[in-house]
């Protein structure tokens, strides 16, 4: 029972958490593209926009900054056997995070949020690049950390003190499973990020504001694009990875029971796969799409789930090593299904744009175009949840049971209140943000001249810029 | 580092570990510590939004950063010393989970207040950001004071307390000490950061608060003393230290009066981490006490990582500490303006600011 609410409460709050960061990592690249053109143009339109934008930008990171303390705390609050287990590796990579990336993220956004009026431009500039690259850098070591659990590299188990001990941080600092998916996440970070930056940009394309926001729906359309065909082709590429170092993750991804040479790609299957796992009440398939997807050839051979169970017991002992076929097939096809749908949504608009004005009138575009901003969001969190439970019963793949990690000493109605409180919580911070983001993305940018040089009692000419809050 | 490769004495990698996660500790209270008496003091100094908003300016650009000396606090615990980690968090469990209520409303206090132009919704966040502050400083010195006095474990070291076992008088005395201290810290912060009306008022309740926090932590340094010697039977060595944590409030306040503000707040400063560091001093070698039973105290030893990881995070820390302390000292340079009530809360408009004199003029 504690277990499970352990379990709960780790996907509440972490899924929660990822509502927040791959905004704000791509939202903080968009930025420095907008101040950065301003510095270089003197272009006023990009002042205005790096202000608006911006101003989202805050709104949501102060809910990631916050809820990024619970997830460093709840290991060893809720996860303290696992915490044991895995901390000489474990801490190591979050400890380097806060050192190296959040304070430099931190740090600088304060200066940035404040600085307007205190910095010389260039410098005010340099500040919202470092904010960029701390948080960049910020999800390269969570997913070190991470990548550790779905591919364990760099370490021995030391029969002694019952452990995993490192051996190498620079082997877990370039774990293979560690690039893929870095390059993977922030490429759907760009995705979040233009996607929300269309949305709002065709908000105001809908009132008529097309001198400001044309370019940037263009842009952003753009990068929709780009950022949306990386995604996939990168999640291909963590794929194939997947399939040689969790084998079992990616046959349940494609509810394959039998090992087979020219297996097909399953797009469209109704279980009920825990009880009749041979039969499937529709199905639809392309064939030998998934031994070309996964090996690369015609009539690769792609490992099933039932093989794959019994390799794993006589390996690991008696037990059941199959993680729940129909939620890890289904979370995998919605985050893949929702990527290639913002790809096409992006097509569409770029298809949109290229006569003169169609772009700027579409409402059924424009509606389209709102309502899309929820696909990298739900993508975001299928993936996740993709991942995490596509790993069970493992924590740490191959060393570690998910049961065996919780926390002994603590009881299962803490556990439950814990859960409660921060449902709670995190519920009503919800429909907070949520207010404040549609409050300011329809309030709109500031008023052309808002920020013209205003004269200086010795006769000198200085522009107003004021701190972006407070 | 073959000195350091031992498991006892002093010249280990454990020790030099304990003392840096007690530094991130001091970084930690001492910069969040006049946050939070910023926080607790704003219905008492500022007299309406508009002053409580310029009340809160004067943290706004550093107190992220400063939080994150929690988190890296925690993170180096979590890499350096996994089963002190694991067995705090897990030990703490309900305490530290108010202590998370309380940092994430805090934060969201500070940075939505200003998000809509509406007195209510400000006056709601005022109250939310005074309690929340209030709350975290009272709980950390509680915290702090219970894994010094020691809770009840079984004999691996697993804390089986409960919320109510954490609740003695000592720990409520912690609690009440770090609350007082931090309001006075936050004053004197107050006093160097604002001009005009809010300065007076800030130095008036300054004068005020002073002579209680350090009455508190007299009291409070005395009874960890008497705990030292008759529970845990080790003395408070070295002597200097909490006596002098003990005397620098008293000095702050003589100093308040005189009209040196700047020696105050440091007095203050340096009081909190004496304070700190004399609390983690009666710790050492044990990394939290069992009062069930002295000798089931997990220590530095019986819970640090492995020689490599420390060695590893030890080259991490010597690299970026340094860089991290000069950015965040420029940080606090480049906003070292006072603010006053020409810097109205509400700065909308580029002409709102026309009445000020701007720090750094762009030419």
């Amino acid at each position: 029972m504690a277990l499970d609410l352990a379990r709960w409460q780790f996907a509440l709050t972490t899924l929660y958490h990822f509502l927040f960061v791959p905004l704000t990592i791509g939202l903080a690249w968009f930025l420095v593209g907008m101040q950065t053109a301003w510095h270089r143009t003197g272009d006023e339109r990009w002042l205005r926009l790096t202000r608006f934008y911006g101003k989202l930008f805050l709104i949501n990171f102060a809910i990631g900054v916050v809820t990024g303390i619970v997830q460093e705390f709840q290991f060893g609050m809720n996860w303290s056997a696992y915490s044991r287990y895995v901390g000489d590796i474990f801490g190591a990579p979050l400890a380097i995070e806060g050192l190296a990336a959040f304070f430099v993220e931190s740090t600088f956004l304060g200066l940035w949020i404040f600085g307007w009026d205190h910095l010389k431009p260039k410098v005010h500039l340099a500040m919202l690049w470092l904010v960029a690259i701390g948080s960049t850098a910020s999800a390269y070591f969570i997913l070190a950390a991470n990548s550790w659990m779905q591919h364990p590299v760099g370490y021995k188990l030391n029969p002694v003190t019952h452990r995993a001990e490192m051996t190498s941080i620079a082997k877990i600092l370039t774990n293979s499973t560690l690039i893929r998916a870095f390059f993977h996440t922030i490429a759907a970070a760009g995705l979040t990020a233009a996607m929300l930056v269309l949305a709002v940009a065709v908000w105001h394309l809908r009132s008529g504001d097309t001198a400001l926001f044309a370019p940037v729906a263009r842009i952003a359309l753009w990068t929709t694009l780009a950022a949306g065909v990386a995604t996939v082709l990168l999640g291909h590429a963590q794929g194939q990875l997947m399939t040689k170092q969790q084998p079992m993750k990616m046959a349940a991804a494609e509810a394959l029971y039998q090992t087979q040479s020219g297996a097909p790609f399953s797009l469209f299957d109704i279980g009920p796969w825990e009880k009749h796992p041979h039969k499937s009440l529709v199905s639809i398939a392309i064939p030998h799409g998934l031994s070309i997807l996964a090996t690369n050839s015609w009539n690769g051979k792609v490992e099933g789930i039932n093989d794959l169970q019994a390799a794993y017991t006589k390996k690991y002992g008696p037990g059941n090593y199959e993680p729940i076929v129909g939620v890890t097939y289904w979370t995998f096809r919605i985050m893949a299904g929702v990527g290639f749908l913002a790809v096409l949504l992006a097509l569409v608009g770029l298809g949109l744009a290229r006569k003169p004005g169609r772009l700027e009138r579409s409402a059924r575009f424009h509606r389209v175009a709102i309502v899309g901003l929820g696909l990298p969001v739900l993508a975001n969190l299928t993936g996740w949840l993709f991942t995490e439970l596509g790993r069970q019963p493992w924590v740490v793949q191959g060393l570690l049971l998910t049961r065996n990690a919780v926390s002994p000493t603590v009881s299962a109605w803490e556990v439950g209140l814990t859960l409660v409180g921060f449902t709670l919580l995190y519920g009503v911070l919800a429909g907070i943000e949520v207010k404040l983001m549609v409050r300011a993305a329809k309030a709109g940018p500031d008023r052309p001249g808002s920020y013209d040089a205003v004269l200086e009692g010795d006769g000198s000419k200085v522009p107003r810029i004021p701190a972006l809050t407070y | 580092m073959l000195l350091l490769a031992s498991t006892h004495g002093y010249w280990n990698l454990q020790t030099l570990w304990f003392f840096l996660i007690v530094v991130l500790w001091i970084g930690y209270f001492v910069l969040e510590g006049f946050d939070f008496g910023v926080g607790m003091l704003l219905p008492l100094v500022g007299r309406d939004t508009r002053e409580r908003g310029t009340l809160i300016r004067t943290i706004g650009p550093v107190w992220d950063g400063n939080e994150v000396w929690l988190l890296v606090a925690g993170g180096a615990t979590f890499a350096a010393f996994p089963g002190w980690y694991a067995g705090l968090f897990s030990g703490f469990y309900l305490a530290l989970f108010l202590v998370l209520v309380a940092l994430i409303v805090r934060g969201i206090a500070i940075e939505y207040r200003n998000k809509r132009p509406d007195e209510t919704w400000r006056h709601r966040w005022d109250v939310t950001l005074s309690l929340s502050s209030a709350v975290a400083a009272l709980l950390w010195g509680v915290a702090l004071a219970d894994v010094v006095h020691g809770v009840p474990t079984d004999a691996k070291g697993n804390v089986t307390a409960s919320l109510l076992d954490l609740l003695h008088p000592y720990a409520l005395f912690g609690g009440v000490t770090f609350l007082a201290l931090f309001a006075f810290h936050g004053s004197l912060f107050l006093g160097l950061r604002t001009t005009g009306a809010l300065e007076r008022r800030s130095h008036d309740i300054a004068l005020r608060l002073g002579p209680a926090a350090a009455l508190l932590v007299l009291g409070f340094l005395v009874w960890t003393w008497a705990n030292a010697v008759s529970v845990h039977d080790k003395g408070l060595v070295p002597g200097v230290i909490p006596i002098a944590a003990i005397c620098l409030p008293f000095a702050a306040v003589a100093f308040e009066r005189a009209g040196r503000p700047g020696f105050a707040f440091f007095s203050t400063a340096v009081s909190i981490a004496l304070l700190t560091l004399t609390m983690f001093l009666n710790l050492y070698p044990r990394v939290y006490v069992s009062s069930t039973n002295n000798a089931y105290s997990p220590t530095i030893f019986t819970t640090s990582s492995s020689h490599y990881t420390l060695t590893v995070m030890t080259v991490v820390a010597l690299v970026f500490t340094p860089i991290v302390l000069a950015y965040q000292s420029w940080s606090y340079w480049v906003f070292r303006a006072r603010l006053g009530d020409a810097d109205a809360a509400d700065v909308r408009s580029p002409l709102d600011l026309l009445g000020r004199t701007p720090l750094g003029k762009q030419s």
